[in-house]
């Protein structure tokens, strides 16, 4: 078993469990559920594109996978800031 | 291929698969923040540990320690952040 082979079949596992987190932006309920999929889907990001520096040979995705940890976490917390304010302040 | 990176590898694509479960099957928000925070963290931790096993230079496997770092940083603030506005906003935790 070679190193790509390995990648490649991890890098499809990451992938399906992206596809299946997709299923909580469907059924919610609340905006936030929605939400914590976007930080599902930038922590698997995180790792698939670490691995993928490795298996394509580009180290620019390793800083590619730096700039993705940084903006899940800004995007949380804009939408918490932004959208998701107590009740009192938005109806 | 090193043994070790391939069982730490394996070990994290568990890990994540434990935090899609949790965040397909609890209950509610804080619940799922739990699952997602912290699971997908460790996964996270041991594919980059995997990594930088193989890396061929010291300073690749720093700059995955680096990013790992910085991702235990985001999620923990955001966890924080969410499950507060979640309570604000009268979303009371689930209970057996």
């Amino acid at each position: 078993m070679n190193l790509d082979t390995v990648h490649t079949g991890l890098a499809l596992f990451l992938l399906a469990n992206l596809l299946a987190g997709l299923w909580r932006v469907l059924a919610g309920p609340t905006a936030a559920d929605r939400m914590l999929s976007t930080q599902l889907f930038g922590t698997t990001a995180v790792a698939l594109l670490a691995m993928e520096a490795d298996t394509r040979g580009m180290p620019a995705l390793r800083d590619v996978a730096l700039v993705f940890a940084l903006l899940a976490a800004i995007t949380a917390v804009a939408f918490v800031r932004r959208v998701w304010q107590p009740r009192e302040e938005d109806e | 291929m090193n043994g070790l990176a391939l069982a730490c590898m394996v070990l994290g694509a568990l890990f994540f698969l434990a935090g899609t479960v949790g965040l397909l099957r609890f209950p509610d928000v804080h619940a799922r923040l739990h699952a997602l925070t912290k699971a997908d963290n460790v996964g996270l931790g041991f594919l980059l540990l995997g990594l930088a096993l193989e890396a061929s230079s010291p300073a690749v496997a720093a700059k995955l320690f680096v990013t790992w770092c910085l991702v235990l940083l985001a999620s923990a603030s955001v966890s924080h952040v969410i499950a507060r506005a979640a309570l604000r906003r009268g979303v009371e935790p689930w209970q057996r």
